[in-house]
Formats: structure tokens, C-alpha cells, sequence
């Protein structure tokens, strides 16, 4: 029936795809993922000139706001926080489409209204009944809200029109509470419906491992057990919880980095090739190697976790987890966690996986490092080779993200001397200044409606079953008293019982 | 930067790699080599516009400023890395015998197997891929709006010669245009029965764009005159009535679809870097630039 559009041609690839016309619904706009993120990311986005004629923007919270009390929120965060140059007319586009509803979640007639408006504005702007409902609120909340938007048929769109629905990790606090949310969500809106953002990592991030994977053919060879040692995956914070006590206090660094994003780029990392990208065939892929993770008999030597103490960070002097407002000084919560996983399938069994994150760590990088093996025989006198390590790829993912290749070369001069030296490839320098942000390809994406390449909830239940287990075995030991998040200095890398984990395999610790 | 007095190809890449390790880091992640021929006057310019372009595609660029060709050969040359460049840039002047001959000098300095890419800002020849610098290119720039005089000539021209890999400015100016009409039928696959394009009198990108509707949409399209900046509005008539895209301050324009609302959206006409930057991020053949071509090229020959 779709008949195609003669403008368009596959060839032509200058021609950017814009989002048809549609509008979105902020909850929780005055929270910082709206402000830092959300907006800047809407502005960037019409700046690009990729967002429809007639978008809408129409925030919903319990504030005594106006309409144009809401413009100014976000003039003021697109001023702060925007990538790309302020233009007065792309603010111009944007601005008449701001509308705001003022209410709490559980008020029928601030559901009502917020339904007029979308009328209204379907009316006034021709956003043809296609709304995105963006919950940027505590997944607390997300239950009293679809629930509203159900059954005041926001939920549900006419014929020929959509409705989605954007959610931001935590995506539970373990499998139950996984399946709980994906529940409430799935009674309103179908899987294809549900965007699920992890904004640690984004398109451009994934698409970068898969073509680096895929697109080559000197890499995948030396990709599996005969050549690889170890992989090392890391995600490390230079700054603390901040305010986020409330949030953070008893969720932890394994739930908050290790279930979503870790796991996701151990994938990428570890996966088959797919038979082709498209969102469905990455995600079995994907889901593959989440089903063979195995873990490690042994918790207690395989796993580590800290807290930071006090201490000196980059020139600050900084407090203790326990010292933040609003943590109590007898709490657990782990804010450094390592773990070791085994993925078994015949390329990568015996290679252990381990996975870091911390906050508060020497300075903030995330990166996946493949270290290969030694060469078999080194034809050299040891003395040559003394400062020779083990050669290693590395997926550096934030900051500068590129690609880091370790490799041996002979030391100038007369004597046979071996070290390593890196060579670095920066994707920020040789292609784009700045790399769209994750939450503008995501935007788009839900706008445009397609599939998302984030997590669906297979994924995230899948991975919870990998956590599960070691947050249980954390929990055992607080309950006996046999152990506890080990401190560490704020501004080191971590505790001394993960380069002990490390040290059992005969391994260290990257220092990225 | 070094100034090179009286130079040659092999000095001038000597001092490539004197710059880089001088800079602390001998290894670059270029992607390709610009060269750049440009007059004296529209030096500065060019390569301004190439700086910016280059955080995009990090390259080494060549400035060639081809001198007077009387007299004995002389080549000077300012080389330098840094500075707010992603990679290096040389400006070479040219003068005597040699600038016959200028391939001469820049073969040498083309980085091993990357991608050539020419720009001419001005005053390109009149066929581009005969053009003995051209030649080493596989992706030729020209800008027909560029020309002080008979632009609509030089389109034309550019139109006539098209050889694979030849690009002219005026057809990435007009991009976002593109992308706007597209999504209109994105929205509504509805039959278009006829066009029109408005534009200053002289246009490149006008002509360029009434010939790509008329190619793609098999209509014929009008071509209006108005004073401008650039192109103004564009209409396209359907069966369910006209789809107008109008822009008179040359920044934010107005979508007027039927039954709809009419609604802003920002139509900026884009800056040079930016333009430079479209161009080098796919260095194969523009096909649908060349039907476009052709067709325009078929549309004047109707005309006289």
C-alpha cells in the first residue's frame, strides 16, 4: 500500500530522515535528566533541523507553572546545556509548541487536561495524535502514571497515529522487581512501544564495536581463546553519589552500572556476528550471550566490592561514602564493584570476563580491553623482553572514544630492548567533532519509530539473572557478619580486595 | 607556522614530520588530503573555512595559489599542524614556470592511500576532472555562486562536464530544502502535479533544485523570480492541494501543508565550513547529483 516517496532515494544519502509529526510528554521536568539532558538534547535536535514542523513539548509536574514559565525551564537549560549554537530562529520553531500541565500523577483532572492539550495541540500544531510520553520521574511512580494514561486513553493511539513510552534505567532493583515494571508497562503499552535508555551507551558507541568487529577483517580471527587472555571492562567515576543519597543508598554500583551498561557492552564485545543489524537480530545475538554467562563457583574470591573513605581526588579533598548527607553509617551499599564472569561458548571459554565500576576512582573512563595472551616463544633474552607486557586492544567508550592498540616495539638504540608502546585512534578526531548525543539519537529514534538498538525486557531480565546471585551472596555476608564493602581511599582505584581477585588468576588490574 | 623560501615537494614533507614530532605527537589520524586552489585574495578565507571543516575530517590540506606563470619557477610554502587544525595544512605559492605544472608539487604530498579531494572556492576549470590537479582527486568541488559573473553560466558548465566525483556547492546548499520536501511526502505519499521554486533571478542551487523535483517527481516545475536571500519559497501542487515551504528572511521559513496548521521551522542557509564539511563526509559518486545534473542540463537545452 506504502507507496514509496520519489524524493527519496536510497543513494541519496545526504538527505537526513526527519521525524514525522508528532509531539512529547515530559514527566518530571524539573528533575536534572530533564534539564541537563532531555531539553538540550530536543533543542539539538531542531537545531540539526531532523525534529518535525509543529513539535510539541508539553512538560507535566506539580508545579503553579504557566506555559510560558515552562519555555523559560527550558530556554534556560538549552542556553546551559545545549551542544550545538543558540539560534533564535530554531528557538522560535520550538517555542510555540511548549504547553505545560500543572498536577500530581494520581489527579484525574490533570490527566484530563493533559488530554485536552494533546488535542489541542494536534489541532493547533498538526502533530496528527502522535505523542512520546517521556517518564523521566522514579520508577516508583511509573506504575500510577501508565495507569493514568491508560485509562484516560492517552495510552492508546487512533488509526494511523502512535504512542510510545521512554524509560530510564534503574530498570528494576532485581529480576522480580524487573518483571514487575515490564509488567506495568506491558499491560499499557506493547514491547514495541517501550524504549528503554541506557545513556551511558549510545547508538553511536554500539554501532562503533560493531563496525570495529564486523567491518574488519584483522580482528576477528585473533577474537576468541586461542589469542585472547582476559577482557577487562571498565566504567569508572572520578565524582561521588552527589545528592543522590536517596536514589542511591541501598541500589549500589553493581546494580546501577554492572546490570545495564557493563553487561551490555560485554556483549557487544562477546557476541556472534548478527545476521544482520537490524535491532531484532542484534538483540538474539545479544541475548545469546547473556544466556551462557556463567558464574564463577566460588563468590567470594571472584567477586569484590568497596566503599570510597576520604581522601584526596584530583586536588580535592573529598569525604567518605559514609560521611554523605543522608547515608547512614552502618550502610553496605557497595559503591566500587568487580565481578568475574565466564561466558561459555566454545570462543570464549576460559577466558574470564571482569567487570568494574566505581565512583570516587582515579579519574572517570569506560573502556573494554581485550588482552591477549603472550606470544607463545619470545625469541629474545629475557632481559630484552623484561618490560614487555601482554599486547591488548582497547574500546575506549568515554571519554575520547577511540581505540588503543598495545603492542611491543624495540626500544631505540643499539641494545635489544623490548617495551610496549600504544597506538591510539581517536573516532572524535577523524570523523565528527562531537558525536550525537546518545539522548538525541534516542529521540529520534522513538520519534521515528524505530526499533531501538537498547535493551528490551528479555535483555534486562536476563541480566538481573546474571546479578541476582552475587547481590545475594553480598546480602548473605552483611547478614552474617562475614563481610563488608572494603574502603578505599577516594581517588585510588579501588579496593585492595579486587587486585586480590585479580591476583588469584595470576592477573592485574588495568590502570586505564 | 614555517615558512619555506624557494622550496620543493620533498622539503615540504620533511617539514611535515619536523612539525608533528615537534608537536609531541608524531602519530595522526588523517582521513584524507584537501587540496585547495585559490586565489590570493580568497586565500585566507578558504582556508578558514577549511579549519573549520577539518574537525570533522581531520586531512592535510593544501593551500595551491597558483601565481603569475611568467618569469623563473619559485615555490614558497607556510606548513603547520596545530593551531586549531586537526591535522596539517600547507599553503603553497606558486609562481613561473611551475604553475603549469603544480601536480608536480602536490603529488608528493598526498597522504598514502586516503582519498583526494579538490576544492576550487574560485574560478574552477572549465572541466574539473581533465584538470591536471583535478585528476589526482577523486572528489572535485567546484562552486558555481562563486562566480563574480554568469553564474548560472558556470552550473551549467559544471552540468555539462559532470564526470563522476565532480560536486558543485550549490547542489549541498540545498540539502536542507531537500530534506524538508522529502518529509513532506514522507507524511502524505500524495501525487504532485506540479512545482515551483522562487529564488533570486540568479541561482545555482535554484535551478539545481527545480531540476531534481522535475527529475525525481516527473513534473514540470516553474522557475520565479524574487529578490531573495537565496531561495524564498517552494511550492508543490497535489491533488489534495499546494504544499508550500516559504522562507523570505533566509533563516526561518513557514510549512504549510493541507489541512494542517502552518508552522515554523528554522531554514537557516548554512556557512562555507559547514557546506565543506557535507561535502567531505562521502567521497563516492553523488549519483542522484548526477541525474540531477543531467536533467537540468536537458531542461536548458528545452529552453533555447
Amino acid at each position: 500500500m506504502n507507496q514509496a516517496n520519489p524524493l527519496r532515494d536510497p543513494r541519496d544519502r545526504r538527505l537526513p530522515r526527519i521525524a514525522g509529526p508528532s509531539g512529547m510528554v515530559l514527566f518530571g521536568v524539573t528533575g536534572d535528566l530533564s534539564r541537563k539532558k532531555i531539553m538540550p538534547a530536543i533543542y539539538d535536535l531542531a537545531n540539526r533541523g531532523l525534529l518535525p514542523p509543529g513539535f510539541s513539548l508539553t512538560g507535566f509536574a506539580r508545579r503553579d507553572w504557566a506555559d510560558q514559565d515552562f519555555a523559560q525551564i527550558v530556554h534556560d537549560s538549552v542556553k546551559a546545556h545545549a551542544r550545538t549554537e543558540f539560534r533564535e530562529e530554531v528557538w522560535r520553531q520550538l517555542a510555540e509548541g511548549f504547553r505545560f500541565v500543572p498536577g500530581d500523577f494520581d489527579d484525574d483532572a490533570a490527566f484530563d487536561q493533559l488530554r485536552r492539550t494533546i488535542e489541542e495541540l494536534d489541532q493547533a500544531r498538526g502533530t496528527g495524535g502522535n505523542h512520546a510520553f517521556y517518564l523521566a520521574i522514579p520508577p516508583g511512580f511509573f506504575g500510577n502514571v501508565v495507569g493514568q494514561l491508560k485509562e484516560h486513553g492517552l495510552s492508546t493511539p487512533r488509526d494511523g497515529s502512535w504512542r510510545r513510552v521512554v524509560v530510564e534505567k534503574p530498570f528494576g532493583h532485581d529480576l522480580e522487581s524487573a518483571r514487575e515494571l515490564n509488567q506495568t508497562l506491558g499491560e499499557v503499552f506493547p514491547a514495541g512501544s517501550v524504549f528503554r535508555i541506557d545513556h551511558y551507551l549510545g547508538k553511536e558507541t554500539v554501532q562503533n564495536i560493531l563496525a570495529l568487529r564486523f567491518a574488519n577483517e584483522m580482528f576477528e580471527p585473533i577474537w576468541n581463546n586461542t589469542y585472547v587472555d582476559h577482557v577487562q571492562i571498565t566504567m569508572a567515576e572520578d565524582v561521588g553519589i552527589g545528592g543522590r543519597a536517596g536514589y542511591y543508598d541501598g541500589i549500589g554500583a553493581a546494580r546501577d552500572v554492572i546490570q545495564n551498561h557493563l553487561l551490555q557492552l560485554m556483549c557487544l564485545v562477546a557476541m556472534e556476528e548478527p545476521v544482520s543489524f537490524d535491532a531484532d537480530n542484534v538483540r538474539i545475538e545479544k541475548e545469546k550471550v547473556l544466556q551462557s554467562v556463567q558464574l564463577p563457583n566460588r563468590l567470594d574470591l571472584t567477586t569484590a566490592r568497596g566503599q570510597y573513605a576520604e581522601g584526596w581526588a584530583g586536588g580535592e579533598k573529598v569525604g567518605g561514602f559514609l560521611d554523605e548527607e543522608g547515608i547512614k553509617k552502618s550502610s553496605t551499599t557497595e559503591t566500587y564493584a568487580a565481578v568475574t564472569l565466564n561466558v561459555a561458548t566454545r570462543r570464549w571459554a576460559g577466558v574470564p570476563f571482569y567487570l568494574r565500576t566505581g565512583k570516587r576512582l582515579g579519574r572517570r573512563v569506560t573502556e573494554v580491553a581485550l588482552v591477549f595472551k603472550r606470544a607463545p616463544h619470545l625469541p629474545f633474552a629475557a632481559a630484552a623482553v623484561e618490560e614487555l607486557t601482554q599486547n591488548a586492544l582497547v574500546i575506549r567508550v568515554q571519554p575520547d572514544e577511540g581505540v588503543t592498540l598495545r603492542f611491543g616495539s624495540k626500544v631505540p638504540g643499539t641494545q635489544m630492548e623490548i617495551r610496549d608502546v600504544n597506538m591510539d585512534f581517536v573516532y572524535g578526531g577523524s570523523f565528527t567533532e562531537s558525536s550525537p548525543e546518545a539522548y538525541e539519537r534516542l529521540i529520534l529514534d522513538v520519534l521515528l519509530g524505530d526499533p531501538p538498538l537498547f535493551p528490551r525486557h528479555e535483555e534486562v531480565e536476563l541480566s538481573w539473572k546474571i546479578l541476582d546471585p552475587i547481590l545475594a551472596h553480598w546480602a548473605k555476608q552483611d547478614a552474617n557478619g562475614k563481610g563488608k564493602p572494603e574502603p578505599y581511599p577516594s581517588g585510588t582505584w579501588g579496593p585492595a580486595s579486587a587486585d586480590a581477585m585479580l591476583a588469584r588468576d595470576g592477573r592485574t588490574w588495568r590502570r586505564p | 607556522m614555517i615558512e619555506l623560501i624557494d622550496t620543493n615537494a620533498s622539503q615540504i614533507a620533511a617539514e611535515f614530520t619536523r612539525a608533528r614530532s615537534r608537536a609531541g605527537s608524531p602519530a595522526m589520524g588523517m582521513v584524507m588530503t584537501l587540496i585547495i586552489v585559490v586565489d590570493e585574495s580568497d586565500a585566507e578565507d578558504a582556508m578558514r573555512a577549511a579549519r573549520a571543516a577539518s574537525h570533522e575530517h581531520p586531512a592535510r590540506v593544501l593551500g595551491v595559489i597558483l601565481g603569475d606563470g611568467r618569469g623563473a619557477a619559485q615555490i614558497n610554502a607556510q606548513v603547520g599542524t596545530g593551531s586549531g587544525w586537526s591535522g596539517e595544512t600547507a599553503l603553497i605559492r606558486l609562481r613561473g614556470e611551475v604553475v603549469k605544472h603544480a601536480e608536480s608539487v602536490v603529488l608528493p604530498l598526498l597522504l598514502p592511500d586516503s582519498p583526494v579531494a579538490i576544492w576550487w572556492p574560485n574560478h574552477p576549470p572549465e572541466d574539473p576532472a581533465a584538470d591536471p590537479l583535478g585528476r589526482l582527486a577523486q572528489r572535485r568541488i567546484t562552486d558555481a555562486a562563486s562566480a563574480v559573473r554568469g553564474k548560472t553560466q558556470a552550473i551549467r558548465l559544471q552540468c555539462e562536464v559532470y564526470t563522476p566525483g565532480n560536486t558543485d556547492l550549490a547542489w549541498t546548499r540545498i540539502t536542507p530544502w531537500r530534506a524538508l520536501l522529502a518529509a513532506v511526502l514522507d507524511q502524505r505519499p500524495v501525487k504532485v502535479t506540479g512545482a515551483s521554486v522562487t529564488a533570486e533571478r540568479i541561482s545555482p542551487s535554484a535551478d539545481l533544485l527545480a531540476a531534481w523535483l522535475a527529475d525525481r517527481l516527473r513534473i514540470k516545475v516553474e522557475r520565479k523570480s524574487s529578490r531573495g536571500p537565496g531561495i524564498t519559497e517552494v511550492v508543490l501542487h497535489t491533488n489534495e492541494g499546494d504544499a508550500r515551504i516559504s522562507r523570505p528572511d533566509g533563516k526561518l521559513a513557514m510549512f504549510s501543508v493541507p489541512d494542517k496548521p502552518d508552522r515554523p521551522v528554522a531554514l537557516k542557509r548554512r556557512a562555507l565550513p559547514e557546506l565543506l564539511a557535507e561535502e567531505l563526509r562521502r567521497l563516492d559518486e553523488d549519483e542522484v547529483y548526477a541525474e540531477t545534473a543531467k536533467r537540468l542540463r536537458k531542461m536548458e537545452a528545452g529552453k533555447q
